[in-house]
């Protein structure tokens, strides 16, 4: 952007002066249409009963941190990637591995499962993101078929494919988040926002949207427009760094987790954040957030080694689940909502249901 | 990626009287935390053994294992000054000195992991040695200086602080703390030299533009997530059981079988999903298959295929595109198209006019446009027509199954694990459910022809990208897979009942005689002759238990008291992920 001087009467004051009151007017604005709480609508519903919620297959074979996992749309089979640069296809209905793949770099921090369930995308610290067709040949070195795709100028932090194998979506440690098209590895559009690293982003599920959400360590949600490359909302509620971004399940509402130890909900058509999720006991950071199905509950990871579930409607929790040893790093529902993945630094997987 | 570290708010300290002052036990630790928090005892150990790991608190007894243990255990808070909150950048230079500082006074009483560590830093930091050695001796003399019980006390805290930050190999260490970020916007240098003029700038455009945004009242859009939720509630499954049974918790993959993309005869409750919105009619292969059916008949086939055009368009890959733009034109937007499509003057013009220089998103006002158009128009129509409702007569009804402890069904092993839960169990290794890849490759040959109308060579300039398609009338015979869906279908038809399909296979059980369709042994002789195949699985004791284990039953059937069990559809319920061969009756 080329840099304007000052002009008359200007100074840098008087246009920090300006953005600060238009600040607060979009916040007025915002209250204007502020007439209900989402506690408050959901008091009329009823309340969730008693859950029973197991781990029902741990999947061990990770020597190290589980860092990232995604599931394949076949829901029974994930892929997962940990800090010493394996990336594992497993059936976690049976828990057996089907491929394996060791990318020359550590902290491989992101991982995807392309939708056709033919290929895997992942990268980390090679600031690369980096496509494996996958093979039923079990000989065949998967390495070597690897197509490189994203260019960042610093770490993977989490990519997606869209609706197809063709393009993904990338944001990095740069700041930055990008779409590539996969054949050529070319730059589609890039997404400049944030002003520190974005660590997360999630693609809108509905069918006509082009929108896709980031969350990033300046504490800002932006919500972004594929096609024009604008960002067209932001949200900047939270006291520290945001983890991790998911839509809700209707696409109209995004949900984060932070560092700040609490999760957020956010109304895209109210354009206003409408809960938090936090409780005093809870004080370490939320590391991963996913919904269920309906859109109920919120599955929440966290630093302490635990996984909390909230009522999405009205804000209270309804489990804590025990059982990793390290910190939960991964938390993501199966495609038909029947089971949910987490993973952790104590370099397990587990489906709970 | 820092923690917020709360201090350790406990004022009220239980005192035992013994040569340690103040000394705590783990279980009034967990109980003051349950208490203040209002949590439970388990999430109050939880939080304290977080306080241990991270060292404000440290165990007196077992001092190497940093968790709280919710008994008689004692525990100290640990000094302010090693709190790990005070940010002291944790030197090798004092852990060196440290150990040194042990050695001096116990020699040969380092412990194992200590004493490699102290070589390895006398290896590297040898050019310092003499001054670590130094100030060990320093510290060694000005403790003795100190009185006896004080010299005790630091030692302990300064043991503690060392077993968090150094910790014994094979433990979980809190203060692992991951991959750095690489801008901190708490860093002061960042703030100053981003504000410039044009920083503000950029800030004021774009508030500007979000206060110009339309946005809804909360009560509008909040009720709108509410409603969603109570919509989608039953079909939850972690709300409503899934029917027939989560095969995480039942070992039964029925239901991701019946639930399969392209099966013939979907479910009740999927074909319920259908009506909740257009989207989910379309994201649903069998869904969009059952749309495209309604269309053709209504001879309006060219706008899902003109909506399924553009959507191949945006997500393709970008080599293909300009081609793809050009063949869509050719088919659906050129006057006198083979299967024109009709959108309105304005929104042609400039789809037309963006045509001359193509991008991925250049269809987007007229894939819009006839999104909206099938949306509020054809979706009504196809909901009350026959096509639907034939389907939704179709759908199978899936009743609850309880899960059935004793019989182990995927085991290959021989052993009576009448007790086993279904939980970890090792399926045959190859192939227990048909990989995407290998679902992919046999159904390409299908899915290559996009939308009819467009004959010849061309048509292969759309290849599915996504999922398989569904076969359609005029395709070539259908994939594998949905031949296990034919049998299977055939199955629910006959309508089957457990017990007698586990009474035909296992000579050893009794019949349960509760529910309808049992079938005694003595009418089926076949229960030995089923394929070598089955006989594997079940070479264990099946004990039946009364409760009637109910298969999804097609509603229409229902009434019908066919003598012919499942017996030659035993196979698919029970080996789901084996392709299944075409069933002749058996006699």
């Amino acid at each position: 952007m080329a840099c304007q001087g000052l002009a008359k009467g200007e100074t840098t004051n008087t246009l920090k002066a300006e953005s600060e009151s238009l600040k607060a007017k979009l916040e007025e604005e915002r209250a204007k249409l502020h007439d209900v709480e989402l506690h408050q609508v959901a008091e009329k519903i009823d309340a969730l009963g008693q859950f029973v919620m197991k781990t029902r297959r741990t999947l061990k074979g990770h020597g190290n941190k589980v860092l990232c996992m995604d599931w394949c749309r076949d829901k029974r089979r994930i892929v997962s990637s940990s800090q010493d640069g394996k990336v594992i296809v497993w059936d976690a209905y049976t828990t057996n591995k089907e491929h394996a793949v060791t990318m020359p770099c550590t902290w491989v921090m992101a991982c995807a499962y392309a939708p056709s369930g033919c290929a895997v995308a992942c990268g980390g610290l090679d600031n690369k993101c980096s496509v494996y067709p996958l093979s039923l040949d079990k000989n065949e070195n998967l390495a070597a078929k690897k197509k490189s795709v994203a260019m960042h100028t610093n770490y993977l932090s989490s990519c997606s494919f869209t609706n197809s194998d063709m393009q993904i979506l990338t944001s990095s440690g740069d700041g930055t988040c990008a779409l590539w098209d996969v054949e050529s590895g070319q730059l589609l559009q890039s997404f400049h926002g944030h002003s520190a690293d974005v660590l997360s982003l999630d693609l809108a599920p509905s069918e006509t949207g082009n929108t896709f959400v980031s969350g990033g360590c300046d504490k800002k949600a932006n919500v972004w427009d594929m096609r024009s490359g604008q960002n067209v909302q932001s949200f900047e509620t939270h006291e520290s760094d945001i983890n991790n971004v998911k839509y809700y399940p209707s696409g109209d509402a995004f949900a984060t987790g932070s560092d700040d130890a609490t999760c957020r909900l956010y109304d895209l058509r109210a354009d206003r954040e409408v809960a938090i999720y936090s409780k005093d006991s809870i004080i370490f950071g939320a590391s991963s957030v996913d919904f269920s199905l309906s859109g109920r509950l919120l599955f929440a990871g966290y630093n302490d080694y635990t996984i909390n579930v909230w009522d999405v409607l009205k804000g209270t929790r309804v489990a804590i689940l025990f059982g990793h040893e390290n910190r939960v790093s991964t938390v993501r529902v199966s495609p038909d909502g029947t089971a949910f993945c987490s993973g952790s630094w104590d370099n397990t997987l587990r489906i709970w249901a | 990626m820092q923690d917020p570290k709360t201090g350790v708010k406990s004022q009220t300290q239980r005192l035992v009287i013994t040569t340690i002052p103040h000394a705590i036990t783990g279980e009034d630790i967990v109980a003051w935390i349950a208490n203040r928090f209002k949590i439970d005892a388990t999430e109050a150990r939880a939080m304290g053994t977080m306080m241990v790991a991270f060292g404000y608190i440290y165990p007196l007894q077992d001092h190497k294992r940093l968790m709280l243990k919710p008994d008689t255990s004692l525990y100290r808070f640990q000094t302010p000054y090693f709190w790990p909150a005070q940010q002291w950048p944790v030197e090798d230079t004092d852990y060196a000195i440290y150990l040194a500082k042990r050695n001096i006074r116990k020699k040969g009483m380092l412990e194992l992991y200590e004493q490699e560590q102290y070589n390895n830093l006398y290896k590297w930091m040898n050019h310092k040695w003499d001054f670590i050695v130094m100030q060990a001796k320093e510290q060694y003399r000005a403790g003795k200086e100190r009185k006896k019980p004080d010299r005790v006390v630091f030692d302990c805290q300064e043991r503690a602080y060392w077993v968090v930050h150094r910790p014994p190999p094979g433990t979980v260490s809190a203060m692992d703390y991951g991959h750095d970020r690489m801008v901190d916007p708490n860093m002061e240098e960042v703030k100053v030299c981003k504000k410039t003029p044009d920083y503000y700038r950029r800030i004021i455009m774009f508030t500007q533009q979000c206060i110009m945004r339309p946005r809804v009242k909360s009560s509008v859009s909040i009720g709108a997530l509410v409603k969603y939720t109570i919509t989608y509630k039953e079909h939850d499954p972690f709300l409503h059981a899934c029917l027939p049974s989560n095969p995480w918790l039942t070992d039964d993959v029925t239901y991701w079988t019946l639930n399969m993309p392209n099966v013939e005869i979907p479910t009740k409750m999927r074909v319920e999903r259908w009506t909740f919105s257009f989207g989910e009619l379309l994201m649903d292969p069998r869904g969009r298959a059952d749309f495209r059916l309604f269309l053709k008949k209504e001879f309006s086939g060219e706008n899902l295929a003109f909506w399924e055009a553009c959507e191949d368009l945006k997500w393709g890959a970008a080599e293909t595109m300009k081609e793809k733009a050009q063949q869509i034109y050719k088919t659906f937007l050129a006057r006198g198209a083979p299967r024109w499509i009709n959108i309105d003057g304005k929104t042609m013009d400039i789809t037309v006019k963006g045509l001359a220089h193509p991008h991925r998103y250049v269809l987007d006002a007229a894939q819009t446009h006839i999104y909206m158009l099938m949306k509020k128009d054809s979706f009504g129509r196809y909901l009350k027509s026959p096509v639907f409702k034939e389907t939704q007569k179709k759908a199978i009804l899936c009743r609850f199954t309880a899960p059935v402890p004793h019989l182990a069904v995927y085991t290959g092993i021989c052993e009576a694990q009448s007790t086993a839960s279904p939980g970890f169990m090792t399926l045959p290794n190859s192939a227990a459910c048909p990989s995407p890849i290998s679902v992919a490759i046999d159904s390409t040959p299908a899915s290559e022809r996009r939308f009819d109308g467009n004959g010849g060579p061309s048509s292969s300039h759309f290849p599915s990208i996504a999922e398989a398609s569904v076969s359609e009338e005029e395709n070539q015979p259908p994939a594998p897979k949905s031949r296990m869906a034919l049998s299977l279908s055939r199955l629910l038809r006959r309508g089957c009942n457990a017990p007698s399909v586990f009474a035909s296979l296992s000579p050893k059980c009794a019949v349960a005689s509760g529910g309808g369709k049992v079938q005694p042994l003595g009418v089926e002789p076949l229960a030995q002759p089923q394929p070598r195949r089955i006989a594997n699985f079940f070479q264990i004791k099946v004990d039946i238990p009364p409760e009637c284990r109910i298969y999804p039953i097609d509603s229409e059937d229902e009434e019908d008291d066919s003598p012919d069990t499942a017996r030659g559809g035993v196979k698919e319920i029970i080996c789901p992920w084996e392709t299944v061969t075409k069933q002749e009756g058996t006699g």
